[in-house]
Parts: structure tokens; C-alpha cells; sequence
């Protein structure tokens, strides 16, 4: 069945993540990050940091923070097994760093299909901010629901 | 760095993916789908094996621009997902600059960004603006 788009417009529950020096340091890790100030605090405050920078996608992992972050596409009717992740955009308005909780709240702003229905997208904005309600980023997530058997 | 348009940017070469990369980047994301690290899953999803988190190569991509520009001048970064990364995959990230402009006040460029594997296939495309 298609998805509705009486979804557009819905605000998914905010969720919000301490930004946590092992967490990144983790991250540094597995990403082969081989600039010491995205791991080592001293490296980080040598280089002007106040702390060790968030790198640019990590902020991506607050979401992931949810104890399910694809409710929102269960409750769409989609079945995560033929979904994939199309597209991924951040615009930053400045840069985070560790012991900072930073806090994700998104919006489904776009539902539409391809192909006769074959392919469907929803499109969802989350914007993240700070303890102070200010803008760190806003990230763009477009995912792809492939509908076999369906359209051309 | 000085920069005109058409300049390819030094490319990132990234090791072939093992399978531990795999799940330390599932823990540290915290995108922890089990396509990407059971492989009895994975071929039940009709996939050969497991396949590499996009954000991964997302965040190799990253990696190339933080290489080159400090953190703080980046203003945009975006990539659509082309194809998948298979297990052993060796990513190459490349960046080239397609426009200076002048843009509130500061000077930036706007990068194509492309993934390949060592097989030509394209995984991942996108661009970037960094002020200068």
C-alpha cells in the first residue's frame, strides 16, 4: 500500500545525547580518523579547541540514540527490510565538542514516489541544537522504501 | 590552500573494510541494522554477504575534508548513496572544486565528492561548501 502523505508535517519525539569524549574517540577509531584532536584531548586543546571537535557526520548518531530510530517508518507501513538509505545532507551553523549534550528533533517533511509507485522516498529534517536552544545543524535524511513487484 | 575551479583535491585511500570495522562502527554510530554485521541475515535479505554502513563511507568522506580544511569552514556536506560497499571494499574519496563564489560575505567553494571501489564502482556522490 502506498505510503500516505498525511504524514508530511509530523514531528518525530526529540531525542537528546551527551556529546562523550570515549564516544568519539570510538568513532575516531572506527572511521581510521588519523588527526589526533578528533581523539586526544590534549591534541584537541594544542589545536584551539575547547574539547574534542564532534566530527561533521557523528551528529548523524543522536538519532541513532532512539531505542528505535525507524519507528517512525513502522508506523509509516514501511518494512525496513526493503528500505535503504537514498540520501544524507548537514548544514552546519557551528561546530559541537565533546560535553556538550546535544539534542535531535525531527520532522517528516516530504513523502513522494518514482517509477509508477516502484519507489517510494520519505524525507525527513532534523534539527539539532544545544542546551540553549541554538542551532547546531539541520540534517536532511532522504530514505528509499523499494516496493517490489510494484509500478515499472 | 589556494583553490580554482577544476582542481581535483588529494584523494583518501581508504584500506580494505574488514568485518571488525564493521561492528567498532556499528557500536560507535550506533546504527547497529544487523545487515551489516550478521551475515546469515544478510544472505536471508537475498545480499551475498555483509555490506558496509553508508554513513561509513560518509564519514571517509569526511575524513578527506577535515584533512583539508579545518572543521570549522565547513558550511554544507551531502551525498546520495549509489551502491552498496561490500565487505573488503576498498574505498578511494575524491574532491573536486566546481565553483568559488562569494556567498554572505565569505569566500567559498563547492566540491563534487566522489567514493569509488577498486572496481570502478561509484558508491557515493555528493558535494561540499567550505569557506576559504
Amino acid at each position: 500500500m502506498p505510503i500516505s502523505p498525511d504524514a508530511v508535517g509530523t514531528v518525530l519525539p526529540s531525542i537528546s545525547m551527551d556529546m562523550e569524549r570515549g564516544r568519539l574517540a570510538q568513532f575516531a577509531r572506527a572511521t581510521g580518523q588519523r588527526d589526533p584532536i578528533y581523539s586526544d584531548l590534549d591534541a584537541a586543546k594544542n589545536a584551539g579547541h575547547p574539547d574534542i571537535p564532534v566530527p561533521p557526520t557523528f551528529l548523524f548518531a543522536i538519532e541513532m540514540e532512539s531505542p528505535n530510530p525507524f519507528a517512525f517508518a513502522t508506523e509509516l507501513g514501511i518494512d525496513l527490510k526493503y528500505v535503504l538509505h537514498g540520501e544524507q545532507r548537514f548544514d552546519y551553523h557551528r561546530m559541537a565538542y565533546a560535553g556538550e549534550r546535544l539534542t535531535a528533533t525531527s520532522t517528516i517533511t516530504d513523502i513522494y514516489s518514482k517509477r509508477g509507485g516502484a519507489l517510494e522516498f520519505v524525507v525527513k529534517t532534523t534539527a539539532v541544537t544545544d542546551e540553549a536552544g541554538k542551532p547546531v545543524a539541520d540534517l536532511t535524511g532522504v530514505i528509499v522504501v523499494r516496493n517490489p513487484g510494484v509500478g515499472s | 590552500m589556494t583553490l580554482t575551479v577544476g582542481a581535483e583535491l588529494p584523494a583518501l585511500s581508504i584500506p580494505p573494510i574488514s568485518r571488525s570495522t564493521l561492528a567498532l562502527f556499528a557500536g560507535a554510530s550506533g546504527d547497529v541494522n544487523p545487515i551489516h554485521l550478521d551475515h546469515e541475515l544478510a544472505q536471508a535479505a537475498g545480499m551475498p554477504d555483509v555490506f558496509a554502513q553508508g554513513m561509513l563511507s560518509m564519514a571517509y568522506l569526511a575524513r578527506l575534508l577535515t584533512d583539508l580544511f579545518p572543521q570549522d569552514r565547513l558550511r554544507s556536506y551531502g551525498v546520495r548513496f549509489a551502491a552498496i560497499t561490500p565487505v573488503k571494499g576498498e574505498p578511494t574519496c575524491t574532491a573536486t572544486v566546481t565553483s568559488i563564489d562569494e556567498v554572505d560575505g565569505e569566500k567559498r567553494a563547492t566540491l563534487a565528492l566522489v567514493v569509488t571501489l577498486a572496481d570502478g564502482t561509484t558508491t557515493l556522490t555528493g558535494d561540499a561548501v567550505v569557506a576559504l
